[in-house]
């Protein structure tokens, strides 16, 4: 019996190696390596028309960082960016979660038609659907304040957690809902204690969908907040853009992604607690 | 009293009956089976029983209370699904605990409880695990225990072992019986396996095409089939057409074509002269050589044409010389004997005088 499984084992292998070997080159090269040069930039000194100043010149150093942790300011944006994008996710949660779950207990036939109106906005440009809300919140006085901010935010993002929950509600098997009332739960109770722990996987990966690009969003707060509302994702692009300070925007991008690591860690590892928990 | 009344209760889709003028009682404390082909209805009636339907003709009555308008988690009713329906997020432990969270009891009321119908079910160690770490019969078991522990007056299983192989379900069905016996629930089982049936109820109602056909104990339904299709789908039955030459209450006179007279039971509504049908159980027949004289009334010469060695038991083919092919079950009792008669042989086929039941076509 042990003959015949070492050569059917090593086409395996390398059937496994060929198809993984792509996505993970792809990783590496526009991922992996500008994460590393974004790292790397933000030792250097900026160039004096923008850009690097050549290695020789400036050398290696931490102004960029000594210049983030001394003014109270960068913290503060960071704070708010996250408060706006947690806020965001929690109403794009409340919003879409009815949605969602209409959507997979309507009949199977309705169900892609329904699907397809959520990813419908997909079809015209973001720029432009931001410009109509303009045009709604002007007449309402609301234009230039963070209520036009999470409002544009929760537009934009809705999608990306419908779609994640209504993937996972559309899994659950109807029987354990029958179990649960045949066991004598009403309906709040069959929804508390089966349908949401059954889609807290839903929940959570459509938190990520939205949380992680709020964060870094940068056009709605320019187009729609107000002068006092700009958001870390605006800060990095003016460094770039504008200020052409590149290891200082390096510097503050950096630093979100090492947020944006901590809370996926966080969240993560509270799932699994969650998971294993008696 | 009975502790459910189903009262002529129709139940359509569309325009079709899934259920016609059913009427069955089922007392308190019974193992109570419907036993029926696909499509013939036997879950409607669990579904109807459990609420999740509702009759569009007829009542239902839970110990003479009607039950229309009582939605399912409010009815002293607890079903076991087909597909054990186990909440995948809980452990077993979790999973037997929900029936008893649902009506309040106390967290030291819940464990022990718990506990308790872990042990009835053999799965003290199983507690802690969630369904997908189980076996399909330890699945099983779970769903069962979720389904009794908090004593519901109905425990309804729909083919509850529909899904173990052969094996396990011979010692589910074993471990069934003792469950019911020591709790004292009242079960009504759903089957389309004709020995499950037999083996575990106390009454059975056979179905078909959403009527009960026969509603009784199995030796009866076994011994006393009302009609074809009732013998036919228990057990395995011979039948032959024939056509009544005298009936009394001693028994019946019958006449099959190129057989000459068999004598059958008697049997209510059997008048001279009437067409019909004997059916005739395998184990039954007795075949022995030519050369035995046959001491019993009914015997005819036949050729065994083929057998099937079952280990405990043989089945013969035999034909009569009229060419009607019976089957007849022969036991293996002799060691190193194990068969008989060989293909070809000439063989006498015989049966008792009160062995066998007329049916009217
Ligand atoms: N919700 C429904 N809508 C339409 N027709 C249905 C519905 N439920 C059952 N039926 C039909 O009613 C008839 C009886 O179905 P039922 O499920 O009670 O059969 P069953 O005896 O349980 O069969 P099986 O042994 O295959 O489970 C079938 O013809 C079925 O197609
Ligand atoms: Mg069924």
């Amino acid at each position: 019996m042990r003959a015949p499984t070492s050569p059917a084992r090593a086409p395996e292998r390398l059937t496994r190696w060929l198809v993984t070997l792509p996505p993970t080159l792809f990783l590496v090269v526009f991922f992996l390596v500008p994460a590393v040069i974004m790292a790397a930039a933000s030792f250097r000194q900026p160039g004096e028309f923008g850009g690097l100043a050549p290695l020789a010149q400036g050398g290696l150093g931490l102004e960029a960082y000594r210049f983030v942790f001394e003014d109270v300011i960068y913290a503060w944006i960071l704070a708010k960016s996250f408060a706006v994008a947690g806020l965001t996710t929690a109403l794009c949660l409340l919003l879409a979660y009815p949605l969602a779950l209409l959507i997979a207990r309507s009949p199977r036939r309705r169900r892609n038609l329904l699907v397809l109106l959520v990813i419908l906005p997909f079809a015209s440009n973001l720029l432009i659907r931001v410009y109509a809300w303009i045009i709604i919140l002007g007449p309402l006085n609301l234009l230039y304040s963070p209520v036009a901010v999470i409002a544009g935010m929760v537009y934009v993002h809705l999608p990306f957690m419908i779609l994640p929950l209504y993937t996972n509600l559309e899994k659950h098997d109807p029987a354990l809902l029958e179990a649960a009332q045949d066991l004598g739960a009403g309906t709040w109770t069959r929804f508390r204690r089966v349908t949401l722990p059954l889609s807290l996987p839903g929940i959570l990966s459509g938190s990520a969908l939205v949380f992680i690009p709020v964060l870094g969003m940068f056009a709605i707060p320019e187009l729609l907040g107000g002068t006092g509302d700009l958001l870390i994702g605006n800060l990095i692009k003016e460094q770039f853009l504008d200020n052409r300070d590149w290891p200082l925007g390096a510097t503050l991008s950096l630093l979100l992604t090492v947020a944006v690591l901590a809370v996926a860690a966080i969240t993560a590892g509270f799932a699994r607690r969650r998971k294993e928990a008696p | 009293m009975a502790l459910l009344e189903i009262r002529n209760v129709t139940k359509r889709f569309g325009s079709l009956e899934a259920v016609k003028e059913v009427s069955i009682a089922i007392e308190a404390g019974e193992f109570f089976t419907l036993l029926g082909p696909s499509g013939c209805g036997k879950t409607t009636i669990l579904r109807m029983i459990a609420g999740f339907d509702a009759p569009d003709e007829g009542e239902l009555f839970l110990d003479g209370r009607p039950l229309s308008g009582i939605p399912p988690e409010k009815r002293p009713v607890h079903t076991v699904f087909q597909s054990y329906a186990l909440f995948p997020h809980l452990t077993v432990a979790g999973n037997i605990a929900f029936p008893l969270e649902m009506a309040g009891k106390s967290r030291d009321e819940i464990r022990r409880r718990v506990n308790e119908t872990l042990a009835l079910v053999h799965l003290e160690d199983k507690g802690g695990a969630y369904p997908d770490e189980l076996s399909g019969g330890q699945k099983q078991r779970v769903a069962l225990a979720r389904g009794l522990v908090n004593r519901p007056r109905l425990l309804l299983l729909d083919e509850p072992l529909g899904a173990l192989d052969a094996k396990l379900r011979e010692r589910m069905q074993v471990e069934l019986i003792a469950l019911q016996r020591e709790v004292g629930v009242t079960f009504v089982f759903v089957t389309h396996a004709q020995q499950e049936a037999l083996a575990l109820s106390h009454r059975i109602a056979v179905m078909k095409e959403g009527r009960v056909e026969q509603l009784d104990v199995p030796e009866v339904l076994y011994s006393s089939p009302r009609n074809r299709f009732v013998a036919n789908f228990i057990g395995t039955i011979n039948l032959i057409d024939v056509e009544v030459r005298e009936a009394s209450r001693q028994g019946l006179r019958l006449a099959a074509a190129g057989l000459g007279e068999i004598a059958a039971p008697p049997q209510a509504g059997a008048t001279a002269g009437a067409r019909g049908t004997l059916a005739l159980r395998p184990e039954h027949i007795r075949l022995s050589p030519p050369s035995e004289k046959p001491e019993l009334k009914n015997h005819f010469a036949g050729t065994i044409r083929e057998y099937l060695y079952l280990g405990d038991v043989t089945v013969y083919k035999v034909a009569l010389d009229n060419e009607v092919l019976l089957e007849a079950l022969a036991t293996n009792g002799a060691p190193g004997r194990a068969r008989f008669h060989e293909i070809g042989d000439r063989v006498n086929v015989a049966w008792r005088h009160d062995a066998g039941a007329y049916l009217a076509s």
